[in-house]
C-alpha cells in the first residue's frame, strides 16, 4: 500500500492530526519523565540499609535527670534489655539508618586538610556491630579496649581521641579508588584515626543523593548524651511482644524520663518513605490517567474518521480491497500520527528532563526510557484504533452505492 | 435564544452519549485533579503573617569559609553563629530584632505522679512576641532585661497550659522542663502561623505550633536541648557558643523600605568589619530577604508538591487537547446539519454561538465532577499524616476558582472546533448530502 494517499488524506484534517500528534507529544515527554522519577524513587527505596531489618526494634529513651552517670545508666538499662525473652542482643546507639538523626564529619586524608567528603558518625555501645547485623567484609570489629566516651558534653571531643573506625565500602571507595582502605588513616576530627574494618553497606539516617547515601564511619565511642537509642535483636515473630516489654523495664528502671518512638526498624523505614511512597502512588496514577485519556482521544476520532469515511471505504471495498486492505490502512495511519507525536514526544521529553533537573534537582532522564516510552505509546495507540478500525474493515462494499 | 440553543445542545449530546459522557469524564479528570493541587498549594503559599510580612526580614551573612567540600549547598542557609545573632541583637539597628533557635525538652506534669512527656518549642528573645503580633489569653512575653539575667520564665501555648493545669490558669505557677523550674509569664492563644517561617525550614514546617518559648539566654546557660540543623566547619571551643558554627535564626523587623535599605548596608559593613578581624572570608554579599521572598528561596513548599502542581497542570492540558480533537469530531460530524442550518439562512454566528453554548454545557458538567473529585482529593490528602495536610482544605475562593477554571477551560476548548465548524460551507455539504 503507498503512504502518499494517506499523508494526503491526513493532510486534509490538518486541525485534528495536530490535535492528537500534540496529545501524544505531550503524554509521551510527561510519561518518559514521570516513569524516570518513579523508577529513581524506587530503587532509592530498595537500597540495602546494612542492618537485619526483620529482626530489630527501637526504643528512644531521653533521660530527665541529667546528674546520673549516661554510661553507667545504659549499662543498667542494657542488662535488663538483654533479660527480656527473645532478645538476643542489645546495643545503646546514638542513631540509625532511617532516623533522620545525622550527625556528619567532613573527612579528610590529613590533618586540617580539605574534606574530600562527608560522611554520618555511628556511636554505639559494644554489641552495636552484632546487634545491628553488620556484614564486616574487611579487617576486624572493634575492641574493648579500644572504647571511649563519645563526651558530648563538650561537643562530641571523642571524635578526636578515638583510635579507629569502620567504614563503609562505598565510603572506602570513594576516600581511597582503587586501593585498600584497611590499615590507612583518616581524619573526621582533629586526630588520626586508623580504618580496621570495612562493613558492605550502612546508609545513613537521612538520603540525599544516591551516591553519598553509604557513606558512613562506625566509632568505638560509647553515647553519653541524655538522649540514647536502645536497640534490640529478637526473632521477627517475637519483635512487637520484646517492644512492649522493652517499654515496661525501662519505665520500671526508671520513671524519670521520656520514652518515644517505640517501633520496629520496619516501622521506621515504612515511614522514612511514607512521602515517596505516596509521591509513587500519585505519579502512576497520573502516567495511567494520561495513557487512558489519550487512548480514550485516539479512539473518539479514529471513529469519527472511520464514520466520516464510511462512503469511501465502501467504495475501495467495491473496487477490490479486502478486509485486511482497510484495517491495515486505519492501523497504519495511526502509526504514522502517533509516530509523528512521539517523535515530538522525545524532544519534548528531554527539554521537560532539562527542566526538572533545573528547578527540582532531579536526575538525567536515562536514555532508555525514551524508546520504551515511545513504544508503549506506538502499541497504545494500536489498541485504541483497533475497535474502529475493525469496524471500518466491516463496512460492506454495498455503501458505496447507497446515499 | 441562548435558552434554545442549550436545549439543542443536551438534546444533541442525548444522541452521542458516550463520547459526551467521555469529554465530560475528561475534563473532570483534569480540572479535578489540578484543583487539588492548585488549593493545596494556594493554601500553603498563603502569607503565614498577612499585614505583618512586608516588614519582616531574614538577614543573610555567609559565615563559612571559602573553600570546603562540594557536598556542601551552595546558597548560605541563613542560620547564624551566637556570636553574630548576638552582635546584631545588641546593635539593635533595626525597629525590633529577635534571634533564635527551635528546641525540645521533657516535661513533667504539674501533679506528681504522671510521666514525664516530650514537647517543642522555640527559644527566643524578647522582641519576637511583639514583632510576629503574637496573641496573647494571658499575661506577655518578657522583657529585654529578662534576657539578659537569664530569666527563668516561660510563655506557654494554651494546648500546653490545658495539658498542664487543665481550665485552671497558669499565670505564674511553675513548669518544670528538664529539671529546671519556670515561672509561666504568658499563655499564647491558639497561635499557629503556617508555615512556622521562623523556624528553620525543613519538612516539619508545616504542622504543630510551638508548645512553649523560653529567654534564648536562659536555654543556652542550661544548655537545654535544641533541635535542627547544627553545622560548624572547625573545632575547638564550645560548639554552640562558638563563632564556626551556625545553629540560630535571626529576624528584623523594618518598618519602611528605607530602613530596609539601610539595615542591608548595615549589615554589609558588619560583614566587612569581621573580615577585617580575620573571619567570614567569602566574598560580601549581605542579603534581607522579606517574609514571603524567604520562604519561596528556602522551599518551604516541599518540592514534591512543586512536581505535582506541574504534573497535574500537564495532565489537565493534555485533557483539554483530548476535549478540543473530540468535540471537533462531534462538531464536524454534525457537517450535514450544520450546513443545512446555514443553508436555511442561519448565520455564521448563530451556529457558532449554538456550538459554543454546546461546549459551555459540556464543561459545566466537566467542571461540577471536577470539582466532586477535587473534594475527594483533597479528601484524600486530609488523611495524609504529613504536617500541611490538614491545611488542605477548599475555601470560596477556590471554589468559584474551580467552577471558572472549568468554564474557561471548555469554553476555550470549544471555541476553536465551534469556529471551525461554523465555517463549514453550506452549499458543499447539501451536495455531498
Amino acid at each position: 500500500m503507498s503512504h502518499s494517499p494517506l499523508i494526503a488524506s491526513l493532510m486534509r484534517h490538518k486541525l485534528t492530526v495536530g490535535l492528537l500528534v500534540t496529545q501524544v507529544a505531550l503524554t509521551c515527554a510527561i510519561v518518559c519523565n514521570v516513569a524516570s522519577i518513579i523508577g529513581h524513587r524506587l530503587a532509592q527505596m530498595q537500597l540495602p540499609s546494612g542492618v537485619a531489618e526483620n529482626e530489630l526494634v527501637l526504643i528512644e529513651s531521653i533521660s530527665v535527670d541529667e546528674s546520673t552517670n549516661a554510661l553507667a545508666r545504659h549499662d543498667v538499662d542494657l542488662a535488663a534489655l538483654r533479660n527480656i525473652p527473645g532478645v538476643v542482643s542489645a546495643a545503646a546507639v546514638d542513631s540509625v539508618p532511617f532516623s533522620g538523626n545525622n550527625w556528619s564529619n567532613g573527612v579528610s586524608l590529613l590533618p586540617n586538610g580539605p574534606a574530600l567528603t562527608t560522611a554520618t558518625a555511628y556511636s554505639g555501645t559494644q554489641d552495636e556491630m552484632r546487634t545491628l547485623g553488620m556484614h564486616l567484609v574487611a579487617g576486624r570489629p572493634f575492641l574493648p579496649e579500644e572504647y571511649i566516651p563519645l563526651d558530648a558534653k563538650h561537643d562530641w571531643a571523642g571524635i578526636n581521641h578515638v583510635p579507629s573506625t569502620i567504614i563503609t565500602q562505598s565510603l572506602a571507595a570513594k576516600l581511597f579508588p582503587g586501593g585498600n582502605a584497611l590499615g590507612n588513616v583518616i581524619y573526621p576530627g582533629d586526630g588520626p584515626i586508623r580504618i580496621v574494618g570495612v562493613v558492605d553497606h550502612l546508609l545513613r539516617p537521612t538520603l540525599d543523593e544516591s551516591e553519598a547515601s553509604g557513606y558512613a564511619t562506625l566509632f568505638p565511642m560509647l553515647p553519653d548524651t541524655a538522649n540514647i537509642t536502645y536497640v534490640m535483636r529478637t526473632a521477627p515473630r517475637e519483635r512487637e511482644r520484646v517492644l512492649a516489654d522493652a517499654q515496661r523495664v525501662l519505665a520500671q528502671l526508671d520513671g524519670n524520663r521520656v520514652l518515644r518512638k517505640p517501633q520496629t526498624f520496619t516501622q521506621l523505614r515504612d515511614d522514612y518513605f511514607r512521602r515517596d511512597r505516596t509521591m509513587i502512588s500519585l505519579l502512576l496514577a497520573a502516567a495511567l490517567g494520561l495513557l487512558l485519556v489519550t487512548a480514550a482521544g485516539i479512539t473518539g476520532l479514529a471513529s469519527f474518521w472511520v464514520q466520516q469515511r464510511r462512503r469511501s471505504i465502501g467504495i475501495r471495498r467495491a473496487v477490490g480491497a479486502t478486509r485486511r486492505d482497510i484495517l491495515r490502512y486505519f492501523q497504519t495511519e495511526n502509526f504514522v500520527i502517533v509516530g509523528a507525536g512521539v517523535m515530538l514526544g522525545v524532544v519534548l521529553a528531554y527539554g521537560l528532563n532539562v527542566f526538572l533537573m533545573e528547578h527540582y534537582a532531579l536526575q538525567r532522564l536515562p536514555w532508555f526510557y525514551v524508546p520504551v516510552g515511545a513504544v508503549a505509546l506506538w502499541m497504545l495507540g494500536q489498541g485504541a484504533v483497533l475497535g474502529p478500525a475493525l469496524r471500518a474493515s466491516g463496512v460492506p462494499p454495498v455503501v458505496a452505492t447507497r446515499g | 435564544m441562548i435558552g434554545y440553543y442549550a436545549a439543542t445542545a443536551i438534546s444533541s449530546l442525548r444522541r452521542s452519549k458516550t463520547l459526551a459522557a467521555l469529554m465530560i469524564l475528561v475534563i473532570g479528570l483534569g480540572i479535578g485533579a489540578s484543583m487539588t493541587m492548585i488549593t493545596i498549594f494556594h493554601v500553603l503559599s498563603e502569607d503565614p503573617l498577612p499585614g505583618r510580612s512586608d516588614q519582616l526580614f531574614a538577614p543573610v551573612i555567609d559565615p563559612r569559609p571559602l573553600a570546603r567540600d562540594r557536598s556542601e549547598p551552595g546558597e548560605p542557609d541563613g542560620n547564624f553563629t551566637w556570636p553574630d545573632a548576638m552582635n546584631l541583637l545588641h546593635a539593635a539597628r533595626a525597629d525590633r530584632q529577635a534571634a533564635m533557635a527551635g528546641g525540645a525538652v521533657p516535661v513533667r506534669p504539674a501533679q506528681g505522679g504522671g510521666l514525664p512527656f516530650y514537647e517543642t518549642g522555640h527559644y527566643v528573645t524578647a522582641d519576637f512576641f511583639a514583632m510576629f503580633s503574637v496573641p496573647f489569653a494571658a499575661g506577655s512575653g518578657w522583657r529585654k532585661e529578662d534576657d539578659q539575667a537569664h530569666a527563668r520564665v516561660v510563655v506557654l501555648n494554651s494546648d500546653l497550659s490545658r495539658k498542664l493545669f487543665g481550665s485552671e490558669p497558669a499565670m505564674g505557677r511553675t513548669v518544670r522542663l528538664k529539671n529546671i523550674d519556670f515561672r509561666v509569664i504568658g499563655v499564647v492563644d491558639h497561635w499557629n502561623p503556617q508555615p512556622q517561617f521562623y523556624a528553620q525550614i525543613n519538612g516539619r514546617v508545616y504542622g504543630k505550633p510551638d508548645q512553649f518559648f523560653l529567654p534564648l539566654q536562659t536555654a543556652q546557660d542550661l544548655a537545654l536541648d535544641f533541635n535542627g540543623r547544627f553545622s560548624c566547619w572547625d573545632g575547638g571551643g564550645d560548639a554552640r557558643t562558638s563563632d564556626h558554627c551556625v545553629w540560630l535564626q535571626f529576624w528584623v523587623q523594618l518598618d519602611t523600605a528605607a530602613k530596609a535599605n539601610t539595615y542591608r548596608s548595615y549589615l554589609a559593613s558588619y560583614w566587612h568589619d569581621q573580615q577585617a578581624h580575620g573571619r567570614m572570608q567569602r566574598p560580601v554579599r549581605a542579603e534581607l530577604y522579606g517574609l514571603v521572598d524567604w520562604l519561596a528561596r528556602q522551599h518551604a513548599i516541599p518540592d514534591d508538591l512543586r512536581l505535582q502542581l506541574s504534573l497535574s497542570l500537564g495532565f489537565l492540558a493534555v485533557c483539554m487537547l483530548n476535549v478540543v480533537g473530540l468535540l471537533l469530531a462531534t462538531f464536524l460530524r454534525r457537517g450535514g446539519e450544520i450546513s443545512v442550518r446555514r443553508a436555511l439562512g442561519a448565520r455564521r454566528w448563530d451556529i457558532f454561538l449554538q456550538l459554543g453554548v454546546e461546549a459551555s454545557v459540556i464543561g459545566l458538567a466537566g467542571g461540577l465532577l471536577g470539582l466532586g473529585i477535587a473534594f475527594v482529593g483533597l479528601w484524600s490528602v486530609r488523611q495524609r499524616p504529613d504536617g500541611y495536610a490538614q491545611l488542605a482544605q477548599m475555601d470560596a475562593r477556590m471554589l468559584l476558582g474551580t467552577i471558572a477554571l472549568a468554564l474557561v477551560a471548555s469554553v476555550v476548548a470549544g471555541l476553536l472546533p465551534a469556529w471551525r465548524a461554523c465555517r463549514i460551507p453550506p452549499a458543499l455539504q447539501l451536495k455531498t448530502q
